[in-house]
């Protein structure tokens, strides 16, 4: 049977990880290929590399890093950020990326993603929401969060989907920081819509908040930053316990 | 050891090679039919498309050459694809090492969502290819299309239908998974087969 997926998120800013204190020691921490590497160690199944830099000297030091973690990391990794037209994908998958993460891109040119699917195929485009809960809607929202849009998070995920996303990376700004939770209702009315793998993302506070996204929200897959970086929560651990919950994840 | 990557119109070529360095062993990325039936192992990799990968094959003559090949030679996943007979993808006659057809998945429940991407798990493992411990283990698949189990399947796995994840017959071996993602027990699998 397919497993539940466990998938650390990185920031990288200017070549280093952003966050990351108390998972590894501080070398490490700071070291994206290293902390990469570590995670793989304790069970990640994946890696999401979000590189928050905008200058266009970063995006050289990102594709340089995104070399290295490829010819480190012997599990697949997903590349965001910064991406808007198809020859950033180009240059991140020669880089050794498994699949690409677009977001505000996607909204301001929704047609990127056929051209991704058409030239690259459906599985390496990740089309990352981000939505807050407002007056009874999910208000999909562009740049990080700042610039609310028209677009509806279950609309835009069915077009996504129509056009060629591989997989929805749904992050919910109203839980995400809070740590009491994914959203597990509209994790569950998203899974039962689509027909392509839904990430979970935002919320995560505690070993339970994985279990409910995966058995209330249905998640084929859950992604966490902070708890994982600041050690709060352990990958390996983490499975271990989704494994005694009936939940089948690779050991 | 003297590895060969076929190195053709296809994406994911350079993981494979990667995973052979992590392993010590600096292959050898090419196209040219002398380097590659001289190679002590071949792999054959692939992410793509079967019809446009199988033209470029016929127009570059390498469809021969890997038809020619005695030494042990390794295709992942569209390289496993593109060993056998005939694919429903593109409609597309392929090299016929394998005498069996790639299908394409077709959904029974919601649940089943195409492509197969992630972590499952092999059973029913055999020699030489893999070793006893290999069995069960979860290792990573990225595909949309897959070969039904027939007399030469190797491993199978079972996502909507058991299918083979693994093909072996004389000097030929496939994986429809990617050992070169899937962590130690792929490190441990490509091990194995630049041991035979």
């Amino acid at each position: 049977m397919l497993a539940k997926r466990i998938i650390p998120c990185l920031d990288i800013k200017d070549g280093t990880t952003v966050k990351g204190i108390n998972f590894v020691n501080f070398r490490e921490a700071g070291d994206p290929v290293e902390l990469g590497a570590a995670y793989s160690r304790a069970g990640a199944d994946e890696l999401v590399y979000l590189d928050i830099t905008a200058s266009h000297e970063g995006r050289k030091t990102f594709t340089e890093l995104v070399k290295k973690v490829a010819a480190n990391l012997s599990i697949p990794f997903t590349v965001g950020g910064g991406i808007n037209e198809l020859s950033d994908v180009e240059r991140l998958l020669g880089a050794g990326a498994d699949k690409v993460s677009i977001n505000s891109a996607a909204l301001r040119n929704p047609n990127l993603i056929d051209e991704i699917a058409r030239h690259f195929g459906v599985q390496v485009c990740v089309v990352a929401i981000d939505a807050n809960f407002e007056h009874g809607e999910w208000i999909c929202y562009l740049n990080g969060g700042r610039i609310p849009t028209e677009r509806r998070l279950f609309e835009w995920a069915a077009e996504a989907e129509q056009r060629g996303a591989g997989e929805i990376l749904f992050t919910s700004m109203t839980h995400d920081g809070v740590k009491e939770g994914y959203p597990n209702e509209a994790l569950a009315e998203l899974t039962a819509q689509l027909h392509i793998p839904v990430i979970a993302s935002g919320g995560a506070g505690k070993k339970e908040h994985f279990r409910d996204a995966f058995t209330l929200g249905r998640a084929d897959a859950a992604l966490a930053a902070s708890v994982f970086h600041f050690g709060e929560i352990r990958i390996d651990e983490l499975k271990a316990y989704l494994k005694e919950n009936g939940i089948n994840v690779r050991l | 050891m003297n590895v060969a990557i076929i190195k053709y119109n296809a994406g994911n070529i350079y993981s494979v090679a990667h995973a052979l360095r992590r392993l010590g062993i600096e292959p050898l990325v090419t196209a040219d039919a002398e380097a590659l039936r001289g190679a002590d192992k071949v792999i054959f990799p692939g992410v793509g498309e079967a019809s446009t990968t199988m033209q470029h094959l016929r127009q570059t003559g390498l469809d021969q050459v890997i038809r020619s090949l005695r030494q042990p030679v390794l295709g992942i996943c569209l390289g496993m694809q593109l060993l056998c007979r005939y694919s429903e993808e593109g409609e597309t006659e392929c090299l016929g090492l394998f005498d069996t057809e790639v299908k394409r998945f077709v959904a029974r429940r919601h649940e089943d969502k195409v492509p197969h991407m992630g972590w499952n798990t092999i059973s029913g493992v055999k020699a030489p290819l893999f070793r006893p411990e290999a069995e069960g283990q979860f290792v990573y698949f990225v595909h949309s299309f897959y070969v039904p189990v027939n007399p030469w399947t190797a491993a199978t796995t079972d996502y909507i239908t058991p299918f083979s994840a693994a093909l072996h017959r004389d000097n030929f071996f496939a994986t429809q998974f990617h050992p070169e993602k899937s962590g130690s027990v792929g490190e441990a699998i490509l091990k194995n087969f630049l041991s035979l």
